[in-house]
């Protein structure tokens, strides 16, 4: 979970373009990379084909932390 | 098109529909760069039909209601007509919603039946409430082979092979409930009759035709009154096709327009504005020449186009733009809040016309479209034929409530008759904001009366219903308000909420206490978070049973702080 979680964070900066160390597992991840729905969705693309696996859009609905995302996305795995 | 003057019901109207097009493709469905399923109109009657039969063979009733709760797919509107071969009434609820909102919403509405997706079906059964449930048949779509339905029936096996009764219904009878998002105790279910939905048709149809050939990009939710209109009722009974995708990806969506060389797209306007902001960046991408040239032929463009859209001549102009959207896209439909008029205007100039209305589920679907003749970004357009649009109580500039009249304003509120003589009386629908007609017969919106903000994704807030999560709050007392409901603006602009916070007498503002708020703020859905809050250093004035007179203390605000006292969170 660890290891997912951390990669989660390393794209997500990667896809944002913000500095790894500015985002941390708990973070708003709307507020903090003042994003929209729409861009949030953007990035499961890249998560998907980073872990080989379909994300449908419904595992983001409710979900705004990284480390919630990070366990939806392990339990796929 | 059929002539829908001629019909009496929804479902009399798409029987025929499917009678008369038997070989046009009416829906496409596909997930990512998957293509699922591609029906004619043949086909999809040989869908629907043995459903049909299933719910009557189950003991299904005409006007008996019907939910569906699903995401945007070829089996909601398959669902959606085997209702209406059987007479019922349809309602559609937003798959958005909590589990525990949906059940509320099935007990409100007394739903006999409902057509659910797995996943949601799944949040569903795990809600506390699940055990009051009471629907007497449930079918559930896309469920993995072993998984526990609780009692609810496949849908690939709720089919039988008999031809169902075809059930007629009249102009005046129920078509659908719609729920509009009233306060959280309160539902509000909006009912709408047969002739609602045909005259409306007639109306948008009028302005804005479909054709077979025709394909539309179905991505506002289904259950909203603008995709269950021009993403269902209109293209069907005009032989066009209907593309839904699985995902709402900006990558899937953008390689959709190609692939299916799209016609309609309609829209809230945070998407356009996602596609705004994607199609300004590849423009600052250009090299400087070529961007040199864009601009030119962008401002040849607007100069041609400045009476009246032409899309067949801005094709030509700007090849390389259409080209990315397909090159068949007519128009893009927005509607469901509030769109910014530079955003407008930033595709109308490219020869991407948007169609911006005003509408509320009470309505139908729409009070007014831009009819592009000539394209008006400031104001929502004109009354669709046989809408009437009126201002009351209207002070000196003008401005005052919408009031609107037509064959398109629902019946009443289902179950909520004091509810319904507030909102219609004399047969005018109050609409709650406020606006100025012009002599030219646009509309201009100019804020709400109501205590509520739309957000960009077109959802209703009510402060009412955010305000529990700030319950433990340490201060004295705390409200939740629409900003622009304590400080009226002059243009709707981005709405937010924001707190009104009493401290204790001796108490200091801290930045734990900050903390405290931003934490339980991050507990709503983000779409529902308050933007800002503000210090007041007088008591709540309170009713005799300790209600905040919420009028009353925005009107103290108001007077005594500006706007920029909001601070932002």
């Amino acid at each position: 979970m660890d290891q997912t979680l951390d990669e989660v964070l390393a794209l997500a900066a990667l896809h944002f373009k913000v500095p790894r160390e500015k985002l941390t597992p708990d973070d708003d991840f709307f507020k903090t990379l003042g994003i929209d729905s729409l861009q949030a969705l953007d990035l499961l693309t890249r998560l998907e084909h980073h872990f080989h696996i379909e994300l449908p859009d419904y595992e983001l609905q409710g979900v705004s932390d990284f480390r919630t995302l990070a366990a939806r996305i392990q339990a796929r795995l | 098109m059929l002539d829908l003057s001629q019909y009496s019901s929804l479902g009399a109207a798409l029987r025929d529909a499917l009678e008369r097009w038997p070989n046009e493709t009416c829906l496409i469905e596909a997930d990512r760069e998957r293509e699922k399923s591609r029906l004619t109109y043949a086909q999809f009657k040989a869908e629907a039909l043995p459903l049909a039969r299933a719910l009557q063979d189950g003991g299904y009733l005409h006007n008996d209601r019907a939910a569906i709760i699903m995401t945007n797919q070829s089996k909601w509107l398959i669902s959606a007509y085997a209702v209406m071969h059987c007479g019922g009434v349809l309602v559609p609820l937003d798959y958005k919603l909590t589990a525990a909102e949906h059940l509320q919403l099935l007990a409100h509405c007394a739903a006999q039946v409902l057509f659910v997706e797995y996943y949601l079906w799944r949040q569903i059964m795990q809600d506390a409430g699940f055990k009051s449930l009471r629907v007497a048949t449930v079918v559930v779509t896309e469920a993995p082979p072993n998984a526990e339905l609780a009692g609810g029936l496949r849908w690939e096996e709720f089919r039988r092979d008999a031809d169902p009764l075809f059930v007629p219904r009249q102009r005046q009878d129920v078509a659908c409930i719609v729920y509009s998002s009233g306060t959280a105790g309160r539902p509000k279910g909006c009912v709408l009759t047969h002739e609602n939905y045909l005259e409306q048709c007639i109306s948008l149809t009028a302005w804005y035709p479909f054709w077979p050939g025709v394909t539309y990009l179905s991505i506002l939710p289904t259950n909203h009154a603008i995709d269950f209109m021009v993403g269902f009722i209109g293209p069907f009974v005009c032989g066009a096709c209907v593309v839904h995708l699985r995902t709402l990806r900006p990558e899937y969506v953008r390689e959709a327009f190609t692939r299916y060389n799209i016609t309609y797209v309609s829209l809230v306007p945070m998407v356009l504005k996602n596609l705004e902001r994607g199609l300004k960046v590849k423009f600052a991408e250009l090299p400087a020449a070529k961007r040199f040239v864009l601009n030119r032929m962008i401002e040849w463009n607007k100069w041609r186009t400045r009476k009246a859209a032409n899309v067949e001549l801005s094709r030509k102009l700007l090849p390389q733009v259409h080209s990315a959207f397909g090159g068949e896209l007519r128009t893009i439909i927005v509607g469901g809040a509030f769109t910014d008029p530079a955003t407008l205007q930033f595709f109308y100039d490219l020869g991407i016309p948007v169609a911006n209305g005003y509408g509320l589920t009470e309505a139908c679907t729409a009070i007014t479209v831009n009819d592009l003749k000539p394209f008006r970004a400031d104001t929502v357009g004109k009354p669709l034929p046989g809408v009437e649009v009126k201002i009351l109580d209207a002070g000196s500039d003008g401005i005052g409530e919408v009031a609107c009249r037509g064959k398109n304003v629902m019946s009443h509120y289902l179950d909520d008759p004091g509810l319904t003589a507030q909102t219609i009386v004399d047969g005018w629908l109050h609409t709650g904001d406020l606006g100025r007609l012009e002599t030219s017969g646009h509309l201009q919106l100019f804020g709400r009366k109501k205590n509520m903000i739309v957000t960009e994704g077109g959802k209703n807030i009510y402060p009412e219903d955010v305000e529990m999560v700030f319950d433990k709050l340490p201060v004295k007392e705390y409200c939740v308000f629409a900003a622009n409901y304590i400080w009226p603006a002059k243009a709707l602009g981005k709405e937010m909420l924001t707190i009104v916070l009493r401290l204790e007498n001796n108490q200091e503002f801290t930045l734990a206490l900050r903390e405290e708020l931003i934490a339980y703020n991050r507990k709503l859905p983000d779409f529902k978070r308050a933007g800002g809050y503000v210090l007041w250093e007088k008591d709540f004035p309170r009713t005799a049973s300790l209600k905040i007179k919420r009028e009353i203390l925005a009107a103290e605000i108001g007077t005594a702080l500006e706007r920029t006292a909001i601070i932002p969170l």
